[in-house]
């Protein structure tokens, strides 16, 4: 019997799901002598021309991390969704933007600026910016286009699964991978972690207060953090409340809050949920004692959407309106 | 060009402003037809996914109305809401919506001529703003 074909792929994102999946320490052996990698350009040397010689469907698995950019992007996942069964947003990237969709609060022309013009760092005299047509040396030359918004894997193409993290957890990769190579198929859809918020399963749960108030808001470096208390209780923001469980809680063992890295819960915008559940413990009475603690939440949106910004109930800033 | 008509998501606490609604209602006091009310047991139960959803899906602007500090009817659902509201209009502007676009108050069973006003007031303020635009998702709305 010929061995399950798996593909790897990496679009908007930092090369971290590629580790993830050497993360998964010896076990990666065991994959790669159970199935064949047809395509990894992360680890491994193929071209794109053996993926579309391929039939349709003839490629069991393809794991795709990272949201989509540009057309470069957008052209190999509809290219991998034809030749592929499964397809599964690998990472909280693919599946909801991740940190780099943080630049749908911007526009294209805001992040050249930044990081071509403007950044101090940046030495370029002929101000140039990356262009998808440019000459040199009497040759046209073509570069993906650069979209101007951050799309999820999923407005482009059909996903089967998802497996949230940033990046996912070994356990979760290894669980996932050997569901779906067993042929132990889930409903399609179906995110590959439990729908409950991370709280519930954090260690420091049991040390929240009947009634919880936050007096103000600091940032973890300002305090000495106790190791045992939930940091809502210690003033420090966690986004344990509108966050998905599944991770093992890996930040709070460090003693670090959560930043919301597996996501929201189905059906839930993060953000929302996580204004939401401050609305709750936050102190004051009246409207300036309110702002005065929530003048320590700088900017919600980087914060409550820091790895969702693409997937989120507003998706995008809207230039139009003012 | 036609007329531009906002339309305004109101939700309103059972309580206290949705009947200073009815009562301006029984007194025909005039205010804007746009006001679109959503009937609600106490603005505590207003998730801030409903105003973002009703802005995703077409509001130009929303108003929460809630009772008086110290009378919501489950004690503090209000001063939730309060909270809630003021930290999600700090986060609008960062999508490139104004907060003006969002409004939080309190309206009283008796108060129907202050949601008279405020109605007026809110409607006014819209239709000077201009539509909000946002329709469906990135997705439906993108360049792919
Ligand atoms: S808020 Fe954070 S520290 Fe507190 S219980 Fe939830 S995940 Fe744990
Ligand atoms: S604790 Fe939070 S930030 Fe850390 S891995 Fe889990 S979900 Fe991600
Ligand atoms: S009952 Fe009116 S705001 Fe709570």
């Amino acid at each position: 019997m010929s061995k399950p074909k798996v593909a790897v792929i990496w679009n908007a994102s930092c090369g971290g799901c590629d580790e993830s999946l050497v993360d998964i320490e010896d076990k990666i052996i065991d994959l790669a002598d159970k199935v064949d990698f047809v395509l990894w350009p992360c680890a491994m040397d193929f071209k794109y021309n053996d993926v579309a010689a391929m039939k349709d469907g003839e490629i069991d698995i393809t794991l795709v991390n990272g949201g989509i950019q540009n057309s470069g992007q957008e052209k190999i996942v509809k290219l991998l969704r034809e030749k592929s069964k499964i397809i599964v947003a690998y990472g909280s990237c693919a599946w909801l933007g991740g940190v780099p969709s943080l630049i749908n609060l911007k526009n294209k022309k805001d992040s050249f600026a930044v990081n071509y013009l403007d950044c101090p760092s940046v030495i370029n005299p002929g101000k140039k910016v990356p262009m998808a047509k440019s000459m040199a040396d009497g040759y046209e030359l073509e570069l993906p286009e650069i979209f101007d918004t951050l799309y999820t894997l999923d407005d482009v193409i059909d996903v089967d699964y998802y497996l949230p993290g940033c990046p996912p957890m070994p356990a979760m990769i290894i669980n996932a991978l050997g569901e779906l190579l067993g042929g132990k198929l889930p409903p399609k859809g179906t995110i590959l972690s439990p729908d409950i918020s991370l709280c519930l399963s954090c260690s420091r749960n049991g040390t929240k207060p009947d009634r919880m108030v936050m007096g103000e808001i600091q940032r973890i470096h300002e305090i000495i953090a106790d190791p045992d208390q939930c940091f809502l209780n210690q003033d420090v923001l966690c986004m344990g409340p509108a966050t998905r469980d599944g991770c093992g809680y890996p930040c709070i063992t460090g003693n670090m809050p959560c930043t919301g890295c597996m996501g929201p819960m189905k059906n839930q915008d993060q953000g929302a949920k996580m204004i939401s559940a401050l609305g709750g413990i936050i102190d004051g009475y009246d409207e300036e004692a309110v702002d005065r603690i929530l003048d320590g939440i700088p900017d919600p949106a980087g914060t409550f959407y820091r790895y969702s910004t693409a997937a989120s109930y507003l998706g995008r800033r809207r230039e139009k309106n003012r | 060009m036609t007329e531009f008509k906002p339309k305004i998501i109101a939700f309103l606490c059972s309580w206290c402003s949705y009947a200073g609604a009815d009562k301006a209602g029984g007194q025909k006091l005039r205010y804007p037809a746009n006001i679109l009310v959503v009937r609600v047991m106490c603005t505590g139960r207003v998730d801030p996914r409903f105003v973002l959803k009703a802005f995703r899906e077409g509001a130009d602007g929303v108003m929460v109305l809630g009772c008086h500090t110290g009378d919501c009817h489950y004690r503090n659902g209000n001063m939730k809401a309060m909270k809630r509201m003021r930290l999600l209009s700090r986060m609008l502007p960062q999508f490139g919506i104004v907060k003006e676009r969002l409004m939080f108050n309190r309206v009283s069973g008796g108060e129907s001529e202050l949601f008279q006003k405020l109605a007026t007031e809110m409607t006014e303020n819209i239709t000077l703003m201009g539509p909000l635009k946002i329709e469906g998702f990135v997705k439906t709305e993108g360049a792919l």
